[in-house]
């Protein structure tokens, strides 16, 4: 059995169908990434994923262990400390160890000496480092980040990536989103494609290029973000 | 449960964290209890008052053989309140149970003859009745007060004339003279001819003792029986018309203990609802609460989480106040046990409410607006007595109360505070219902707007 299994789901916000029937299996160490044009469900579908959202129809299975999740819209305390925020979600958690937690996390995130500074006065960037600091602390079997690199420096970036990368080396399911083609080609070993509510695509990040070549073969040849946009055009999106 | 720990410890970081809003969330309400406690403390202007006079037409006043100025009791007291003029005591009765008058002033068809009987040696006891309903000690004080001035005054004219009546009876005994009682002339001896007597026949006294101690004797029992006479007359003096108060419902403590009460369930309301209110919303606003119901801590936890946060402050900030205030009114330290249990039933019960308001909110700003906007007119409504308002509009207030925890905490903190007037128990009952009923509220209204 798949660490995390999505099957047929539907979800509606009234009359808005915002998945319609999207299917999504990861194995164990498999970086997905989720793309799409804003609004195509993406949020949507990790929420559903993380248990955080009903879906209205359709299945999700995940074997037993923890989901993390790293939500888009940073989920943190703005007026407790780098430090205090870490330490709340550490014991929380239930870490043998909070403390040692998060001084791992610390280092990671590069704000160590910024530890006693009021999250509220810290840039959207540190901000987003800290979210994604706090998914990062459960070490769950299956992680969700959700548009994570938004906000972030190319050294963060790169930062990310690598801690990332090195979970799934270590066995950890990663399903990501974002609106960076690169990145997704980059990390993504598989892309699903999602428009308006619609799974569009769901393969390697070579068979991605193919599918695009052969949809919109005039575009093929310029950048393949310019690529893509030809073939959701041509998909009707 | 461990969670609940750390999210305690959390919450108090923010707010210690937040240095202008703990102080506003301490200060604004005790301003407000301060000033409701002077609002309530002057009372309205002209209370109405059920006027029923049986007295009959054209009876004098007569004292002593001369009549008083004829004593317009009703434009006297008209003067003071809104006078109802009823025709009946069940009518005066009925206004006052109603709540349609603060109280009625019942003048008996006897008042004034027993008014004419204290200067004669069978003085009566004239009485005035008050009909009361005391569900209200602002209500009960300003009652006491209006009838305490109008008494005083009509007791003063009448104890002067009293006054001179009752020192002629004791000329009498000092001085002796001619008494006249029922027809007949009684020669009354005296105290100093007996002092005379006695140191006339005191050099004879062995053999002459009998008749002259026969003599002393009379004059004993004479004395002591007029002095039983003028005993009631004199106390008469202190007051010479009774008020004969009869309370038509409920009971209530002083009114400084009322308008103490009143002062720390406003406290303890606003800083626990907007507190627990707010603290909540605040977890959706930084959107941590998805994060922290997925396995972290579930949603009855986070309830109880924030309702002990509520608790522990709230039970801070009003025993702090409530000792503030010993040092302007004596408040019995022995009953400190009974302030802890009013004011944890009162506060889980608000601590509730307010969880209730803060599950259905997303911003701390808008459940805060939100916690005014339902606290405060409640809180009046609350404190409205009958009589203020049409019997209709009354009930409807007393159902509205009802539904919301601050009228019952008002009832406990009082009761809790002087033991005058009803017991805690029934608003402890009340309290634990409306804690229970507002906590499922809380947990449909969080599992109902926080799932998306
Ligand atoms: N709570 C909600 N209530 C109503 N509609 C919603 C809600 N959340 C999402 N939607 C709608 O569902 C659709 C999918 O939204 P979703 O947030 O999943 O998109 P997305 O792919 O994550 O977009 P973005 O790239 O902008 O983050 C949108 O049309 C959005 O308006
Ligand atoms: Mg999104």
């Amino acid at each position: 059995m798949p660490p995390v299994e999505a099957k047929d789901v539907v979800k509606r916000f009234g009359s808005r169908e915002a998945l319609r029937g999207v299917s999504l299996k990861a194995a164990a160490g498999e970086l997905v990434a989720v793309i799409g044009p804003n609004g195509a469900g993406k949020t949507t579908l990790l929420s559903i994923l993380a248990g955080i959202a009903k879906p209205d129809e359709g299945q999700v299975n995940s074997d037993g262990g923890a989901v993390g999740w790293i939500p888009q819209q940073a989920a943190l305390y703005r007026r407790l400390t780098v430090e205090e925020n870490l330490l709340l979600f550490a014991r929380l958690e239930g870490h043998p160890n909070p403390r040692a937690s998060v001084e791992e996390m610390l280092g990671l995130t590069g704000l160590a000496e910024r530890r006693g500074e009021i999250v509220a006065r810290l840039s959207g960037g540190n901000q987003q480092r800290i979210n994604i600091a706090i998914g990062l602390l459960s070490r769950p079997a299956v992680l969700l980040l959700d548009e994570p690199s938004v906000g972030l420096d190319p050294r963060q970036r790169a930062r990310l990536w690598e801690f990332v990368s090195g979970l799934a080396g270590r066995g950890t399911t990663v399903i990501f989103s974002t609106h960076d083609i690169q990145e997704a080609e980059r990390y993504g070993g598989r892309v699903l494609v999602l428009a308006d509510g619609e799974s569009l695509f769901d393969g390697s990040a070579g068979e991605l290029r193919e599918a695009v070549r052969r949809e919109a073969p005039e575009d093929a040849d310029r950048d393949f973000e310019t690529a893509f946009v030809a073939y959701l055009r041509h998909r009707g999106h | 449960m461990r969670g609940v720990r750390w999210l305690l410890l959390k919450d108090l970081q923010i707010l210690r964290r937040s240095p202008l809003q703990a102080v506003l969330l301490v200060a604004y309400p005790i301003l407000i209890a301060v000033l409701v406690g002077f609002a309530i403390s002057r009372g309205p202007e002209d209370p109405r008052v059920a006027f029923l006079n049986e007295v009959p037409q054209n009876t004098r006043i007569d004292v002593g053989g001369q009549e008083l100025p004829k004593a317009n009791v009703r434009e006297q007291i008209c003067e003071r309140v809104e006078c109802v003029f009823v025709h009946s005591r069940e009518e005066a009765r009925a206004k006052v149970e109603s709540g349609d008058v603060l109280a009625a002033l019942i003048l008996p068809a006897d008042l004034v003859d027993k008014i004419n009987s204290l200067s004669t040696l069978t003085p009566g006891v004239p009485e005035v009745e008050v009909l009361v309903n005391e569900e209200n000690a602002v209500k009960a004080e300003l009652v006491d007060d209006r009838i305490t001035s109008l008494l005083a005054q009509a007791n003063l004219r009448i104890a002067r004339r009293i006054g001179s009546e009752g020192s002629r009876y004791l000329g009498l005994i000092v001085d002796g003279g001619q008494f006249h009682v029922l027809g007949e002339t009684i020669p009354i001896l005296g105290l100093r001819a007996s002092a005379r007597i006695l140191q006339a026949v005191l050099p004879a006294l062995p053999r002459s003792l009998r008749p002259a101690l026969e003599e002393v004797n009379e004059f004993a029992s004479q004395a002591r029986d007029n002095l039983d006479v003028a005993k009631p007359l004199i106390d008469r003096l202190a007051q010479p018309i009774e008020v004969d108060k009869v309370v038509v419902g409920g009971a209530s403590p002083p009114l400084e203990i009322f308008a103490i009460a009143v002062a720390a369930t406003l406290t303890l309301a606003f800083v626990v609802v907007l507190l627990v209110a707010g603290s909540l919303a605040l977890e959706r606003e930084e959107n941590a609460f998805p994060r922290l119901t997925r396995g972290l801590v579930s949603g009855g936890g986070l309830l109880a989480e924030k309702v002990l946060l509520g608790i522990a402050v709230g039970l801070a900030v009003t025993l702090l106040m409530l000792f503030g205030m010993r040092i302007f009114v004596p408040l019995e330290l022995g009953r400190v046990w009974l302030w802890l249990l009013a004011i944890l039933f009162a506060g889980a019960a608000l601590a509730a409410a307010g969880a209730a308001l803060g599950a259905a909110a997303r911003e701390v700003r808008a459940v805060s607006l939100l916690a005014f906007m339902v606290t405060l007119p409640i809180a009046f409504l609350s404190l409205v007595p009958s009589g203020a308002v049409s019997p209709a509009v009354f009930d409807a207030i007393r159902y509205l109360t009802a539904l919301f925890p601050f009228k019952p905490g008002l009832e406990a903190i009082t009761a809790a505070l002087d033991a005058a007037g009803p017991g805690l128990g029934g608003p402890l009952l009340h309290l634990t219902i409306l804690a229970v009923a507002y906590a499922a509220i809380a947990r449909l209204a969080l599992r109902r707007f926080a799932t998306v």
